[in-house]
């Protein structure tokens, strides 16, 4: 295998990787004896433990939060790209009066965590005489802080195209909506749609801190089962909440990495 | 807006664990993403193959669950740390995995030819590595190294609700002392991390603008 790095090995080469191989290998293997040594002392292999994943209840709380997960995840993804196709197109206007203003919001809206948005809305609403119920404060809070980042990407690739592109359609006739909305915008979302992914896979991982504000999310469903069954059983509940997302997520990257493996070769 | 000056010092005591909170977690983790980096580009494979399924589990994990391990699977493992400790963990070992990709991108952006003169001309691995591939990676690693800096800011938000009482756990007590003065609170809070983020980001930009008239 030869890369920027190295070209393919010769003999002491290929000995040096070896040596590294085995050297790598045993000290792999001594923390993963050390953390089993220290989990074992706990208990945490006992068989019982790890059998409480066959409890319905349990099995049914988890779900139910998944649901409640995947519900907040889709509605703000869906809500971002569209918000993040207006925000795109009121940063790119002609016009200074709603370009600079968009700028700075979306400079704010980079700048601050995201949990503090989603607590402006959840405590600041109230202020304003707004009721906002967990779910909404969650859901716009993500969509205030992901169309932002939608946008810039669609911002991007619309810069990115040729120049041609509106001069062509300037030279037929288009007004300057018309070129944004049937020339640039389409081509800026198929070139962009790989990051756009990625940026899915961040809302469905933030829809986590749904738990601080206490919506009854997977992870907030988790607590409550260790809370409840008792804390020797937070590793394998844990273990499984986090393997839900991986594999949610991993799908999903796969999928971006298919995407992006087939617009650049057309 | 009195409220805010009123309880300045309590704002003040939260930006000082946020920035410290910031600063110790940011240089852990791009020690370890820095190891990490070298292990994904090493020619020995099994390490290569670690920092990968390292790097590709902890991107796919929400940190809220790093957290929740850091501060309430660690403990039950027998680890007795400060809330500010577990936070230090969680961000650090969420973070190398970024600061990882971050430097091996910046490896990987270094051209092909580059390596293959050095090599031609006799330098050994080290001496490339050192002389060739590092210098320019570095130029364009330092951008994206900014980047996940910034992202690590905002997240030690997180370390709020576990127990940290950086800025957002100061506000979310002030909001509950004050609450008919919650917007001003609201938007203080978000010009302290704004204080932060912003310059960095400027920074970021700034080196980018250089760095591309230098290449």
């Amino acid at each position: 295998m030869s890369s920027v790095l190295y070209d393919e090995m010769g003999p002491r080469g290929r000995r040096a990787v070896a040596i590294g191989s085995v050297t790598g290998s045993v000290i792999l293997a001594g923390i993963v004896y050390v953390i089993y040594r220290q989990m074992d002392s706990r208990g945490q292999f006992n068989p019982a433990i790890w059998s409480v994943l066959q409890n319905p209840d349990l099995v049914q709380l988890l779900i139910r939060g998944l649901l409640a997960t995947l519900k907040v995840a889709f509605v703000s993804m869906i809500l971002s790209l569209t918000v993040g196709v207006f925000i795109a197109v009121a940063r790119m206007s002609r016009f200074n009066s709603i370009s600079l203003p968009t700028a700075a919001i979306i400079e704010i809206l980079r700048g601050i965590p995201l949990l503090l948005i989603i607590f402006s809305v959840y405590l600041g609403a109230p202020a304003l005489g707004l009721e906002v119920s967990v779910f909404w404060a969650l859901v716009i809070g993500l969509t205030a802080y992901n169309s932002v980042i939608i946008g810039e990407i669609l911002r991007a690739g619309i810069n990115a195209l040729p120049q041609g592109q509106a001069e062509a359609g300037a030279a037929i006739g288009l007004t300057s909506t018309q070129i944004l909305t049937s020339i640039l915008l389409p081509q800026a979302v198929s070139r962009m749609l790989p990051v756009m992914i990625s940026q899915l896979v961040i809302v469905l991982k933030e829809t986590s801190l749904g738990f601080i504000i206490g919506y009854t999310e997977l992870l907030r469903n988790g607590r409550t089962a260790v809370e409840y069954l008792g804390g020797q059983y937070s590793i394998p509940i844990y273990t499984t909440i986090a393997a839900v997302y991986i594999l949610i997520n991993v799908t999903l990257s796969l999928i971006a990495t298919r995407m992006e493996r087939r617009s650049s070769h057309p | 807006m009195s409220v805010i000056v009123e309880n300045i010092d309590i704002f003040w005591e939260g930006v000082k664990v946020t920035l410290w909170l910031t600063a110790i977690s940011s240089v852990i983790a791009l020690a370890l993403g820095t190891i990490l980096a070298a292990l994904r580009v090493s020619p020995v494979p099994i390490l290569r193959g670690f920092s990968a399924f390292y790097v590709e589990i902890v991107r796919n994990t929400p940190i809220t669950i790093v957290f929740f391990f850091s501060a309430f699977v660690l403990p039950q493992m027998g680890v007795r740390f400060s809330y500010f400790t577990f936070a230090v963990i969680a961000l650090s070992v969420y973070y190398a995995s970024f600061f990882c990709e971050a430097i091996r991108s910046g490896i990987n952006s270094v051209a092909l030819g580059q390596a293959e003169a050095a090599r031609s001309i006799g330098f050994t691995f080290m001496k490339s590595l050192r002389l060739i591939i590092l210098p320019q990676a570095l130029r364009t690693v330092v951008p994206p190294l900014i980047s996940v800096f910034i992202a690590l800011t905002k997240n030690t938000a997180v370390a709020a609700s576990f127990g940290v009482s950086e800025l957002l756990a100061k506000m979310i007590y002030l909001a509950d002392e004050e609450s008919t003065a919650i917007l001003w609170i609201l938007a203080a809070t978000a010009i302290f991390y704004l204080a932060i983020t912003v310059p960095a980001g400027a920074l970021a930009s700034h080196l980018e603008n250089r760095l591309r008239f230098a290449r």
